[in-house]
């Protein structure tokens, strides 16, 4: 099982068009990805969801841990990360 | 044609339109709790899902071809309507017996929770998801699609109640043959929308939501009347009629004034920067008022000095030379501002703080806004008018012109839409520069008839003798301080009443841009003598029926323009 931590640089956070984005490449993925935020109540959900990625509601700032597990695991979670730091 | 194929009501923008009726649904009802299907769950599953599917792909394409920002926004709703957790909730729930519509319903609702508890950003998504939902419904349960067409074979006939301006945002005047609604008057929104886009309306038409999707029917805009399913020939004819007429209002151009060249300067109502081209191509010879509210709705701040200077020097350097009457911010009641909240709760809101009542609160806003203007008007050659509304005392006229004044703009005046202002307009006349006449509120004032409440449709009529006696009182006020009382309601767009506030009194009149060339070609046919005639035989009436029609008598040039 690999994963990443990350800190959330967006301004707006994992909203609008980097939630678009990230969830887009989630689903590109072959294997299940899941997403966590830290601090946060909630169980991990899936990084393929839109509306789950929304409702964690991650903010500039916050960090976000996502795993997968597989072949190529760590390409995507690479990727992922890459887009959930970008400012 | 026998009599029942048509239905009637009051026609509120001329012209005629043909195409199909298009029913507008206005939400979705919510699926019974306790809906069951018949036959195998993998099918009702496959069933949701290829809704889901189908509004996904209907969304992607509607984003392609609107491209741009609209298209990031429409392709997120796509994935919304693709999500994985989505659709194993509406499975499972269809799994427990649950009828797709209802299952679709339930398992957004969980979403729709989430998000609504997250606030901010995430609240507003609700909408989109609501949307999304109703969509899927609509084709689970065969029910029509909820919201404005965006694309359509054919110009269409947009029926519904009545239109609010959500409905309207997106709409597309090119497919928009006519409108047709069973509330509004004259002064409703779909009105006002109509005339703006030049597009032929009919409101008040009972019954007109219950015809059939795709029902072909012919709207006349003038008359009120809305035939079902005529005959090809009774359609060419009308429309051929229509334009004929259209080429008769064309050939009638330059300033306006009367057959005996009484000037009547006619100006354009605008909302902002993006209506100047229609004002230019309608023969507009200035704005007559600038509804600066654009600038500052939906939005959590106040737009900056800089920003509002750039959106006013676009409309003064459209008009070199010409007048442009801005009205300064008209929020409040019925259109709150984030940054500028009223004192409290409003019972009524249209007798609330609004208008020239909030700048007494925020005087800053005030001062912002007319250094903006003052200093957009100092590079063009226009010539800046800058008027207040909601003016009811000489007391709050005499600080709104003072302080315009100050700011380096010397013509500075008062809306007349308070009755006590059209009843005091010597005393006000004498500290202002100008007037100018919002029938629509002038009306809602005088007749005590709330514009948002259709049940007193027929009060919202400026054609009542008592609003016309109050329109005559304002301009013999203003002449007699010799200061000029223009009107800028959509009173003067209909080209009779044009006609009766010419012969009032009244010195230039502004109007949606389309229903220019309408006044322009009525006021050309009569003379001064003859408005004045027109003029005092409404105010003679007791109705504003009867006194519609003692002023029609007297100006047989409107027959000619087929109104």
């Amino acid at each position: 099982m690999a994963e990443r931590k990350i800190t959330v640089e967006s301004e707006v956070g994992l909203h609008a068009r980097p939630a678009a984005t990230f969830v887009q490449t989630a689903t590109k993925a072959a294997m299940d990805v899941t997403i966590a935020k830290m601090g946060g109540t909630g169980a991990p959900v899936n990084a393929k969801s839109i509306l789950s990625v929304l409702a964690l509601d991650v903010r500039h700032g916050d960090t976000i841990i996502i795993t997968a597990d597989g072949e190529g695991a760590d390409a995507v979670l690479d990727q992922l990360a890459a887009i959930a730091s970008a400012t | 044609m026998d009599a029942a194929a048509e239905l009637r009501g009051s026609g509120v923008s001329p012209g005629a339109g043909y195409g199909p009726v298009h029913v507008l649904v206005g939400s979705i009802p919510e699926p019974a709790p306790d809906s069951r299907y018949e036959g195998e769950a993998a099918a009702e599953r496959k069933r949701a899902a290829a809704a889901l599917e189908r509004v996904a792909d209907d969304l992607e394409m509607r984003g392609a071809k609107a491209g741009g920002a609209a298209q990031d926004v429409l392709g997120a709703q796509a994935m919304m309507a693709r999500d994985p957790g989505l659709e194993v909730g509406v499975a499972e729930l269809i799994d427990e017996g649950i009828a797709a519509p209802r299952a679709v319903f339930e398992a957004f609702g969980k979403y729709r929770d989430l998000l609504a508890a997250a606030g901010g950003y995430l609240a507003e998504r609700v909408a989109d998801l609501d949307d999304i939902r109703d969509r899927t419904i609509a084709l689970l349960t065969g029910l029509p699609m909820p919201g404005v067409p965006e694309t359509a074979a054919e110009p269409y006939v947009l029926v519904a109640k009545d239109l609010a301006p959500a409905d309207t945002a997106l709409l597309n005047k090119d497919l928009v043959a006519a409108f047709v609604t069973e509330e509004g008057g004259p002064t409703s929104h779909t009105a006002i929308l109509a005339r703006a886009m030049g597009v032929p309306a009919v409101v008040g038409c009972v019954g007109a939501t219950l015809l059939a999707q795709g029902t072909l029917v012919l709207v006349d805009g003038a008359s009120g009347s809305v035939r079902l399913s005529p005959p090809r020939a009774e359609v060419d004819a009308v429309l051929g009629a229509a334009a004929s007429r259209e080429a008769a209002l064309a050939s009638v151009t330059g300033p306006g004034a009367t057959a005996d060249g009484h000037a009547v300067p006619l100006l354009a109502n605008i909302g902002g920067p993006r209506d100047l081209e229609s004002a230019l191509a309608h023969g507009a010879e200035g704005v007559g008022l600038f509804r600066t509210e654009f600038l500052f709705l939906d939005r959590g701040d106040a737009p900056s000095e800089e920003e509002q200077e750039a959106a006013y020097r676009a409309v003064f350097e459209a008009f070199p030379g010409g007048r442009v009457v801005v009205r300064t911010l008209d929020a409040g009641a019925d259109k709150p501002l984030a940054f500028l909240p009223p004192s409290g709760e409003e019972p009524n809101p249209a007798l609330g703080e609004r208008g020239l009542r909030l700048f007494r609160k925020y005087p800053e806003m005030m001062g912002s806004q007319l250094g903006a203007l003052a200093r957009a008007a100092s590079g063009t050659s226009a010539r800046p008018y800058v008027m207040a509304p909601m003016v009811a005392t000489v007391e709050e006229a005499t600080w709104f012109v003072s302080a315009a004044h100050e700011a380096g703009l010397a013509d500075a005046g008062i809306m007349v839409e308070v009755p006590s202002a059209a009843l005091r307009a010597r005393q006000l006349a004498a500290v202002v520069d100008f007037f100018s006449i919002g029938t629509n509120d002038l009306t809602q004032y005088a007749m005590a008839a709330d514009r948002q409440v259709s049940g007193v449709a027929e009060l919202q009529d400026p054609w009542h003798p008592a609003v016309l006696d109050l329109i005559a009182l304002a301009a013999e006020g203003a002449a007699a301080a010799g200061k000029s009382c223009g009107v800028c309601g959509e009173a003067g767009a209909d080209p009779a009443l044009a006609c009766v506030l010419v012969g009032l009194g009244v010195t230039s009149l502004s109007m949606g841009s389309p229903a220019l060339p309408w006044v322009r070609a009525a006021l050309s046919r009569h003379n001064l003598e003859q408005c004045r005639t027109a003029a005092a035989a409404a105010r003679g009436a007791l109705s504003a029926t009867s006194a519609r029609a003692a002023a029609r008598a007297e100006l047989p040039g409107l027959s000619d323009l087929g109104l």
